[in-house]
């Protein structure tokens, strides 16, 4: 027996009515909603930006042979002396080799796995610059150019040249920046390179590498696989590193724990290696919730403000309701639809200033040394911050209008027609 | 035989009837307002409650208009009992078969007069929009105030607004109007006119009324005068 058609009637002339009451009440929950969205998609872009910034060059699980003290001493096998208590002085790290024993099968078992987005071999070495007769310490890392774009963005740190140009080239470097400025060097012109054993070779410049650290831009450089074994003077199936890249970043440490097992090498996942990067994704995340959130309650009280005025000045229109055959119900629901339209007028403008806000600050330049692909603010549009936001903005209003619209159901018209 | 024809034929037309009604207030002390309050209105009677200011009779006006059920008794509106009845049901009941008028004009201000009286018909929701309409416009007509249709319940005169209300109150065809005072606050030309408005009602179209009024002139040209003191019916 609810005739919607009526109560929304008798709502929507109390609003038009009371239009400056009715649109300040809006406004808040506007204001709100609004600054959520805005908030909420400029600091999640920063989160995601800084999470790319570190992770998306980060391996998922590295695996690499390290250099450590073994874990049995010699004296824990001889059984003579079991029961006693031992003590090893000056412990030196075991003599073991650089390389990875049987890299390319365990590449190949690893990229058979299903959690496996790809395994990339990676030769990492020390290497001199040499310009004249000054010699510069650097890293030179072997790799395949064009997976390593693939999997880890690589194409993004390229400033000048690309993956394709390094990996078409035979003996190419993909220098890095801070090098390149060092010794005053552009595309195009040859390097002079020298492994620490030993030995001079010239490559080509075919690009520039800027990570955004300016410590490892001094230093860094990448050439292919093939190049940097000739380089060492080094078998085919010489590798260093495996980087292992999976489809769940969840599955980093249960793998990387199987593969430590297997294989006995060192294996770390992205979250051991990078811990403090999630705590600070959280807090961040933490204040932009507790902001918006605050902002809400105070327009879901402005809304509750409202609706109690204007019950309070509506005294007699409720009496005369109840009496001509409106129950307590169709009251309650006459003030709770008012309160709902003011949260979805309201709602529906903060999504649009929001939006506007947010694409406003996504067009703002942002240029700095350290981010070379980021020229504006980032901004991450999701729309499930939408979908929250709107929900909040209904539910601030449901419950800021509940408890005033109770009171409107209490009222009895008795009191009121006979009180006059 | 005849005797028992003529007692189911009265029965048939009693709209309204009140059995052993009791109330009390209990703050701020105890007091016994109704005392075994019994009586019955007819089809087409024009009743008047007389009595002295605290005698109770708006408090069982109230009762009888089903709002108020805080008492004790029994009521019957059109030989069906409504006591202890839900709430959500008197509504219905309230809206479909009781209008009112009070001595204050009480319409929704931010409407026209024309939705004001409207919205009873909104609410029982029988017939289509033009059919309220129209039926509006005629309830209107008939009071001689169809040219104020348009206007802001807000914007129209004492005694105009109390003809508003009572068009309200007979948009739904009730089976008796009840009013608190109706003429209270007019003057003696606009209450000379509500009152020929009732009389009009109940003898053209057979209604039932029951007003509570102080005025003694109107009282007096009423079908019946219910006599109250102290709580109880004198006659």
């Amino acid at each position: 027996m609810i005739n919607w058609k009526v109560i929304l009637n008798i709502a929507k002339t109390h609003l038009l009515t009371k239009i400056k009451q009715t649109s300040t009440a809006a406004l808040g929950v506007t204001f709100g909603i609004g600054s959520y969205i805005t908030l909420v998609c400029f600091m999640t872009g920063l989160n995601m930006m800084l999470d790319d910034l570190i992770l998306n060059q980060t391996p998922h699980v590295h695996i690499y042979n390290e250099i450590e003290p073994s874990k049995k001493q010699p004296i824990s096998l001889y059984d003579d002396v079991k029961n006693s208590f031992n003590v090893v002085h000056s412990i030196k790290p075991k003599l073991s080799q650089k390389k990875i024993h049987n890299a390319l099968p365990i590449i190949s078992y690893l990229e058979k796995d299903a959690n496996v987005r790809g395994a990339l071999p990676q030769i990492k070495t020390q290497i001199f610059y040499i310009a004249g007769s000054i010699e510069i310490g650097g890293n030179l890392t072997g790799i395949n150019p064009i997976d390593e774009a693939r999997l880890f963005n690589m194409g993004d740190y390229i400033v000048e040249g690309s993956a394709e140009a390094l990996h078409n080239s035979d003996n190419g470097i993909l220098l890095g920046i801070g090098i390149a400025k060092k010794m005053s060097l552009k595309v195009g012109d040859r390097i002079q390179i020298s492994p620490i054993n030993g030995g001079n070779f010239s490559l080509k410049i075919v690009g520039f590498y800027q990570s955004g650290i300016a410590d490892l831009d001094a230093i860094q450089s990448f050439t292919n696989i093939k190049t940097v074994q000739r380089v060492l003077g080094e078998a085919k199936n010489y590798i260093t590193d495996i980087n292992v890249k999976l489809y769940d970043i969840d599955q980093a440490l249960p793998l990387s724990k199987k593969i430590e097992q297997q294989f006995k090498l060192k294996a770390i996942d992205i979250k051991t290696a990078n811990a403090q990067f999630e705590t600070g994704t959280t807090i961040r995340n933490l204040i932009t919730y507790a902001v918006s959130v605050t902002l809400l309650i105070v327009a879901g009280f402005g809304i509750y403000n409202i609706l109690n005025m204007l019950i309070y000045e509506k005294m007699n229109d409720i009496a005369i309701l109840k009496a001509t055959g409106f129950s307590g119900k169709d009251v309650q629901l006459i003030f709770m639809s008012q309160a709902m339209i003011i949260g979805f007028v309201g709602g529906v403008l903060g999504l649009l200033i929001g939006f506007g806000l947010a694409s406003l600050i996504g067009t703002i330049p942002f240029q700095t040394e350290a981010l070379p692909t980021v020229a504006t603010y980032p901004i991450n549009m999701n729309p499930l911050f939408f979908v929250i936001g709107f929900s909040f903005a209904m539910l601030s209003t449901f419950l800021a209008g509940y408890l005033p619209s109770k009171k409107a159901k209490k009222i009895d018209p008795v009191r009121i027609i006979r009180g006059q | 035989m005849i005797q028992l024809e003529l007692l189911e034929a009265n029965k048939m037309s009693v709209v309204l009837e009140a059995k052993h009604i009791n109330k009390y207030f209990k703050k701020p002390v105890l007091f016994h307002v109704l005392k075994d309050i019994n009586f019955q209105i007819r089809q087409g009677e024009f009743t008047s409650i007389m009595g002295k200011s605290g005698c109770g009779k708006s408090t069982l006006l109230y009762i009888l208009s089903t709002m108020d059920t805080d008492y004790e008794g029994e009521l019957f509106l059109n030989q069906k009992l409504v006591t202890n009845e839900t709430r959500e049901h008197l509504s219905y009941l309230r809206n479909k078969h009781i209008g009112f008028v009070f001595q204050f004009h009480y319409l929704l201000s931010e409407f026209s007069v024309l939705e004001n009286v409207m919205l009873p018909a909104k609410k029982l929701g029988e017939k289509t929009l033009q059919e309220i309409e129209h039926d509006a416009m005629n309830k209107l007509k008939i009071l001689n105030i169809d040219h104020l249709a348009k206007k802001r319940a807000s914007r129209v005169s004492g005694g105009e607004k109390q003809r508003v209300a009572i068009a309200r109150a007979l948009i739904n065809n009730p089976s008796i109007i009840m009013g608190d005072e109706p003429t209270g606050n007019l003057d003696s030309y606009n209450s000379e006119n509500v009152f020929n408005i009732f009389k009009q009602l109940s003898e053209e179209q057979g209604l039932s009324l029951l007003v509570v009024t102080h005025d003694e002139d109107f009282a007096n040209k009423t079908d019946r005068i219910i006599q109250m003191g102290d709580g109880k019916i004198i006659s």
